[in-house]
Formats: structure tokens, C-alpha cells, sequence
């Protein structure tokens, strides 16, 4: 595949790895990884044996559905229990547990619940379901937000009245200042998100980056780009420098993509925003804008949000999200949480930590 | 659910195009993306295409790469 | 008679009759179904046999590359073979959706008649239901095959150092399903490898191969058959990713939609335990026959005893390979 298999090849990555163990020694260097996509292709590729011990690599929260509250959820369930409500979502939602169910669960007792792997497929379900609400679970970061945007944007100009959307779209910047901020964690840097960077651009990290002075790499996922951003924080975090670099340059630009930005910009607003894990975050979650309000299922249907508490069923998930445990220190690891029977959403997600160390080890 | 994947252009309408990876065919959504011509790349990710690759900066990155390769194969020796 | 199978059909009386001789007895035409008996006799050689038992439940129920028909013939084939036994009867039932049209079930008992027919294996009995609108998808279908052990293979025969082989390129068969299901435009570029290996298996026994084991990967991929050969035998195995076969169609498809190869069903592959001097000849059999030019050492047996699969990644890097614990692609065989 092109623009793939070249950044694969395993003689340039171990070449890369050696090149790392030699400028890390014996030190030991700390380095977050954001997003899901990374924490599944850092498993997937084995990059954890290329490297030295000291190199810890540390998953985040940057799993869309593992943020996303039992609230949301519960609120979700309380619509799909709606006889005449048809529930869209992304194929990860539909067995993520909130209280003991799930939208699958729900499913199987007659709900009508349908996977989409695009939010414009929501436009055709609503078109055949005139007789239907359909509701969008939009979750994702900015990278999947702008095609909610589109849709509401389409949902508008087409005066769709069966349509609602019931953002959880959350902001990384925001989440990294929150995770950077906490000493305990001890970062040496972070690989910065590259998909959701093609959206923001690199500048979209400058001001958190400065007022955290840790090093940060916009990095790809394929192992090549994963491998040349871990040696460049190592790099920066000997000299002591902060540097915020483009490691992705081939999609991602300093201004990210401008039609994009102004999309989001035009549909939603940002506001605080509830992230499993680490609590209530400001202007970290986007939500629809007024002239948008017939679109927004949380008017629709009287939502109230999001204060409750999460389930209290020894889910350690936050713990994980925040990279204060690693999934295997969890006593349910594995055990009472496996993909099958999931106690958590990190355990169900394909991006999920906790399911992707299940299934690499 | 970042994940995105390198699609060629095949064939443009107005804010779709069809697009290849391989024998592979689907339909993306390339409003975001203002000035599209077949043959170029562009990242999928859910139904849309949300950039366009850069071949220049690519094979920027490859040589790079391929650098450091070479150059941990003469320090082996 | 109607277009569409209707609830008479399965009633037992004249027109079940109509549809098995006409339809069904036509189609697998042999001495054991002309008497149309409730159980066909048959006579066995002395022996040992393998016996088994596939339902098959694919949706859809054509697909590129075959349809359900060949699948459950193909299906049950192979899970013979993989006991080193040569096919000798099957059987075969039907549940059919009220509904189902007739043209569509003649294609599929054609197909499944010419499976049968090629693979010198007859259905010498069966058996047709009919179920209301709604309570069965479409067609299933429950085959049960017996054969003659012509080899005993065990996976206690399984040594450290012996060679993992495969036919050819994995995962056609789920993602074709898939592919079909959600209707992607592919063409050939995503065809069934649904096929039976009995010839193939029968090629390397002639050849006094020192076969160990197999196992077709079917449901779960060569992930799931790689983890069942680890903790049947006890031994650990590592499997190297960029030996394993996979077409570009194939591989842009996962790439897309996030799947893992590995983890997906194939319906004409078999996994081969060699011992180790008689791998690279096996490969060079293998590699002789038309259908299997892409067959490859993909792996070996570890002397550790700790039942696990590592793979060796395309990027240099080393992880275990779990058993899949989802359905990544439901109802697909």
C-alpha cells in the first residue's frame, strides 16, 4: 500500500530503535502516547521489544469512547428505550457498559440500535426512517468531528426534522495540559495525535506546549513515524530542550486544514466537558451552536447532564486513561474484564489500552 | 478511531469522489479539501477525506528515515 | 410447483416429496438417495474414521467466490482432512426460511452437488424443514461428513523445531463475506478462498511428508488455530508476519476498515505441522500445485512449554498473537 508499507520496513525500524536505546543508556524516559490509534499500532508492531527498559511508553486517554461518561450513556439507553427513536452510532459504542447494560444488550431486547462507520450514513437511515427519530451518538475527537459537522450542516440546509445529534466531541489540547500539569505522572514528552493534528495543526498545541515546556511530537502511525518521534523526544529530553516538531509532515500542517477548522467553528462551541478519568476539563468538549438547536437531541429530548458518577463496579478504567496504571495492574484484568464480558470501556474499544494490551500479551 | 488510510483519487464530483486503495473502490465525502485531481492522495478517515499527502514531504520523511538506517548500518560495522 | 418455498414444503406430505426428488435427490443424484430411505447404509472398509459435524449460517448466503452451498460441502471436507481422512459420505440438512425463492436453493444445491461431485464425496442422506417468515435467515445448512484416517495425526506428535506451513493467502474468505455484506465494490479482487483440500492433503501423504499436524484456520483466522495448536500440543509457537501470504486487496480492505488479517476466517487454508527436515521439500510440493504457488513457511514450533503465539512483526518488533476474543465479522461461515 502505498504511503504505508514504505514507513514499515523493519531493517529502517530497527535501525531507528538501536539509534534510540544508544542516545537513551540505562535512563529511564517517560513518554505519553495520546492517542488510542497509537497505544493499538505501538502494540500491534511490538515496538515495546525494540526498545531499551528504561523507555516507558505510557497510554492516555485518547480513546474517544473510554472518555465518554456512563451519563452520556445512560442518556443514550434512556432514548433508545424510546419506541419510536432509532440510535446511530460508531460499531465501538454497542458494547461499552454503563450500568450494567450496553446498547447491544439493548439491541437484543428490540431497541433499534444501528452501527455506522461514517456520520453521513446517518443522513440515508434517517431518509428511509421518516417515521423515526434518529439520533447520532457523535463521539471523537477532531478528527471525526468535522464529519459531524457535515452532517449537521447537511441536516440543516435539508430542513431534516427525524435527525438529532447528541455530541460528545471532546478537544485534546486541553486534555494535555490537564495530564502534563500532574507531576505524578513524571512525562518526558508526549507523541502528539497525528490525525487529529491534520485538523488543528501543529499551531493547535503551540500555547499548551509552552505552558507545559515538556517536548511533544506531531507523530504518524505507522511504526517508522512512531519510532523517529520517540528518538527525537529522547533527544530533546537530554538536552533538556522543549521542542514542539511536525513529525508528520506529509498530512499535517502548521495550521492544520483550514476548511475544517472553520467548519468546526461554524457548528459547534466549546465548552466544558466531562472526561472519564479526569474529571470535568474546560473548554474541552464541543457542543452544537445555536442555530443548530433543532439538531441537538439534548433539547430534543430534555438530556440532563453529566454530573452523575461513574459506575462504581471496580472499573479502573480512569486509572488507565490518566496513565497512572498500566492495564495488568488492574485486578480485573483479564479476568473478571476480558473483550468478551468487558467491565469497562478500555476493555471494549479497538482503541481501548486495556484491550489492546489483552490482546498483545 | 483515528485511524485513516492513504486513498487514491479516482474519479471527482462535487463533494464526493471515488476513491482506490489497490482494486479496492469507495465513495469519500473531499469537501474539506478544496483542489483534488486524480491520481492524488488523500487520508480517509471515516467517510471523509480530511487531507491530502504531500508526496514531496513524504519522500522527504523516507530519505530521513532511510538516513538514519544506513547510517546505524555503517556504525555496525 | 410454486416460485417460492412455501410451508407446505416442509410438511412431510407431497409436495416435501415433490421438492426432495426434484429439487435435492436430482441434484446429489446417487444409488443411496434414488431409494430415498429414511437412513442410506452404507459399507465401510475396516479403519478408523474421522467424523464430523459443520452448520453453516453465512449471510449472505451467495457471496464472491461461492455461495452456501459449496461451503458446507468444502467446509466439511476439510475438517476431514485436516484428520489426514480421505472423504466418504455426507449428509446434509436444510432449514429454509418460508420465502426462500426456489431458484435461488436450485443454485445452491447445484452448487453444493458440484462440490460433491468434484471431491468424489456423495450425500447419501438428509433432511429439509421449513420455518415461518422470520424465524431462520434465508438458508442454513448442517453437513456431517465421515472418513478414513489413511494417517493418525495427534498434536502430542508435535515437536520444537517442526515448521509451520500455509497453502496461501489468508483471510479471503471473512472478507469477502464482508465485502458482499456491505456492499463494496470488488470483483475478483476479493474472492472466497472456499475450496477443499483433500487433494492437496492427499498429495503431501503420497509423498511420505512427515505431516505432524494440521488445522484449518477457519473461524478466528490463523490467530485461533495457531493459539488451539499451542495449547493442544503445549508447545509455544512464533509465527513470522511478513512470511504469512495476504493479497493486496486483502490487505488494503483490513487497513481500512482497522481488522487484523489474522483474525479472520479462511475457507481453502491449512495449517501444516512439518518436521523440520522435511519442511522445505513440503514447501516445494506445496508451491508445485497451481492453487498453492504462494505457500510459505510461516513459522515454528519453540521448545518452551508455555502454549503461547509470538509474532514476529512486519516492523521488526515482537508480540503475542491471543486468540481472538470477539467476532470481528459475524455469520460468516
Amino acid at each position: 500500500m502505498k504511503y504505508v508499507d514504505d514507513f514499515r520496513g523493519s531493517r529502517a525500524c530497527l535501525a531507528m530503535a538501536r539509534r534510540i536505546n544508544a542516545a537513551a543508556g540505562d535512563r529511564e524516559y517517560r513518554i505519553m502516547e495520546v492517542c488510542g490509534t497509537h497505544t493499538a499500532a505501538i502494540r500491534r508492531f511490538g515496538i515495546p521489544s525494540m526498545l531499551s527498559g528504561g523507555i516507558r511508553l505510557i497510554s492516555g486517554p485518547g480513546c474517544p469512547v473510554c472518555v465518554t461518561s456512563d451519563a452520556y450513556l445512560r442518556n443514550a439507553f434512556r432514548m433508545a428505550a424510546q419506541k419510536n427513536v432509532t440510535i446511530a452510532t460508531y460499531p465501538d459504542m454497542l458494547r461499552v457498559p454503563a450500568g450494567g447494560e450496553s446498547l447491544q444488550d439493548l439491541r437484543a431486547r428490540g431497541a433499534d440500535i444501528r452501527p455506522v462507520n461514517s456520520a453521513l450514513e446517518v443522513l440515508e437511515i434517517a431518509g428511509k426512517l421518516k417515521d423515526r427519530m434518529v439520533v447520532f451518538l457523535a463521539v471523537g475527537f477532531e478528527t471525526t468531528a468535522p464529519a459531524t459537522g457535515i452532517l449537521a450542516q447537511r441536516a440543516r440546509q435539508e430542513r431534516i426534522r427525524n435527525l438529532k445529534i447528541y455530541s460528545a466531541h471532546k478537544t485534546i489540547p486541553a486534555a494535555l495540559l490537564n495530564l502534563g500539569k500532574d507531576k505524578t505522572l513524571c512525562l518526558d514528552g508526549f507523541l502528539l495525535p497525528g490525525h487529529v493534528s491534520v485538523v488543528i495543526g501543529v499551531h493547535g498545541y503551540r500555547q499548551v506546549m509552552r505552558s507545559l515546556r515538556l517536548p511533544g511530537v506531531v507523530t504518524g502511525f505507522e511504526p517508522l513515524d512512531i519510532l523517529s518521534a520517540i528518538a527525537a523526544i529522547v533527544d530533546a529530553a537530554n538536552h533538556h530542550k522543549t521542542i514542539l516538531e511536525n513529525g508528520y509532515g506529509r498530512v499535517v500542517r502548521e495550521g492544520g486544514n483550514v476548511k475544517a477548522r472553520s467548519l468546526l467553528r461554524e457548528v459547534f462551541v466549546s465548552k466544558d466537558s466531562l472526561w472519564r478519568g479526569l474529571g470535568l476539563i474546560p473548554n474541552s468538549g464541543l457542543f452544537l451552536r445555536k442555530p443548530y438547536d433543532s439538531l441537538d437531541a439534548r433539547r430534543a429530548f430534555g438530556l440532563k447532564e453529566e454530573g452523575g458518577r461513574d459506575a462504581r463496579n471496580g472499573c479502573l478504567c480512569a486509572g488507565v486513561l490518566t496513565g497512572k496504571i498500566e492495564p495488568s495492574a488492574c485486578r480485573h484484568f483479564g479476568r473478571q474484564c476480558t473483550p468478551r464480558k468487558p467491565l469497562g470501556p478500555c476493555m471494549v474499544s479497538r482503541e481501548g489500552t486495556c484491550r489492546a494490551f489483552f490482546e498483545t500479551s | 478511531m483515528c485511524l485513516a488510510v492513504p486513498m487514491k483519487i479516482e474519479t471527482i464530483e462535487k463533494t464526493d469522489a471515488l476513491v482506490s486503495a489497490g482494486s479496492l473502490k469507495a465513495r469519500v465525502n473531499i469537501q474539506l479539501l478544496p483542489s483534488l485531481k486524480k491520481g492524488d492522495y488523500v487520508l480517509v478517515h471515516a467517510g471523509i477525506a480530511i487531507e491530502k499527502i504531500d508526496p514531496r514531504k513524504a519522500r522527504e520523511a523516507l530519505r530521513l528515515y532511510r538516513d538514519v538506517a544506513r547510517k546505524s548500518r555503517m556504525e555496525e560495522a | 410447483m410454486t416460485e417460492y418455498i412455501s410451508l407446505s414444503h416442509g410438511s412431510g406430505g407431497a409436495l416435501t416429496q415433490k421438492l426432495i426428488r426434484e429439487i435435492f435427490a436430482a441434484a446429489f443424484d446417487n444409488a443411496y438417495l434414488r431409494k430415498l430411505d429414511d437412513a442410506s447404509v452404507v459399507t465401510l472398509a475396516r479403519g478408523r474414521y474421522a467424523m464430523t459435524t459443520d452448520s453453516f449460517v453465512v449471510d449472505p448466503i451467495v457471496f464472491p467466490g461461492g455461495d452456501i452451498g459449496k461451503l458446507a460441502v468444502c467446509g466439511t471436507v476439510n475438517d476431514l482432512a485436516s484428520c489426514a481422512a480421505e472423504p466418504g459420505y455426507l449428509s446434509a440438512s436444510f432449514v429454509i426460511e418460508e420465502g426462500l425463492s426456489l431458484d435461488v436453493l436450485k443454485s445452491v444445491v447445484s452448487s453444493m452437488a458440484r462440490e460433491a461431485r468434484h471431491q468424489h464425496v456423495p450425500i447419501v442422506t438428509g433432511d429439509t424443514k421449513v420455518v415461518p417468515r422470520g424465524k431462520a435467515d434465508k438458508l442454513f445448512i448442517n453437513t456431517t461428513g465421515i472418513g478414513l484416517v489413511h494417517k493418525s495425526l495427534e498434536a502430542k506428535m508435535i515437536r520444537p523445531g517442526d515448521r509451520i506451513l500455509i497453502n496461501g493467502p489468508m483471510a479471503q474468505h471473512g472478507l469477502s463475506v464482508l465485502a458482499a455484506r456491505q456492499g463494496f465494490e470488488s470483483e475478483e479482487a476479493l474472492k472466497s478462498d472456499c475450496k477443499s483440500l483433500w487433494a492437496i492433503v492427499k498429495l503431501l501423504l503420497q509423498e511420505h511428508v512427515d505431516v505432524r499436524f494440521m488445522r484449518d484456520p477457519t473461524r478466528g483466522g490463523v490467530s485461533a488455530a495457531a493459539n488451539e495448536i499451542a495449547q493442544s500440543s503445549g508447545f509455544s509457537l512464533a509465527l513470522i508476519e511478513n512470511k504469512i501470504p495476504i493479497t493486496a486487496s486483502c490487505k488494503s480492505f483490513c487497513e481500512i476498515l482497522g481488522l487484523e488479517p489474522l483474525d479472520i476466517a479462511n475457507e481453502g487454508k491449512m495449517l501444516f505441522i512439518i518436521g523440520e527436515k522435511d519442511a522445505l521439500r513440503a514447501l516445494r510440493i506445496l508451491k508445485a500445485v497451481p492453487s498453492c504457488r504462494r505457500a510459505s513457511v510461516i513459522g515454528e514450533v519453540l521448545p518452551e512449554r508455555r502454549a503461547k503465539v509470538y509474532l514476529k512483526t512486519v516492523a521488526g518488533g515482537s508480540r503475542v498473537l491471543g486468540m481472538p476474543v470477539t467476532e470481528a465479522l459475524p455469520r460468516i461461515c
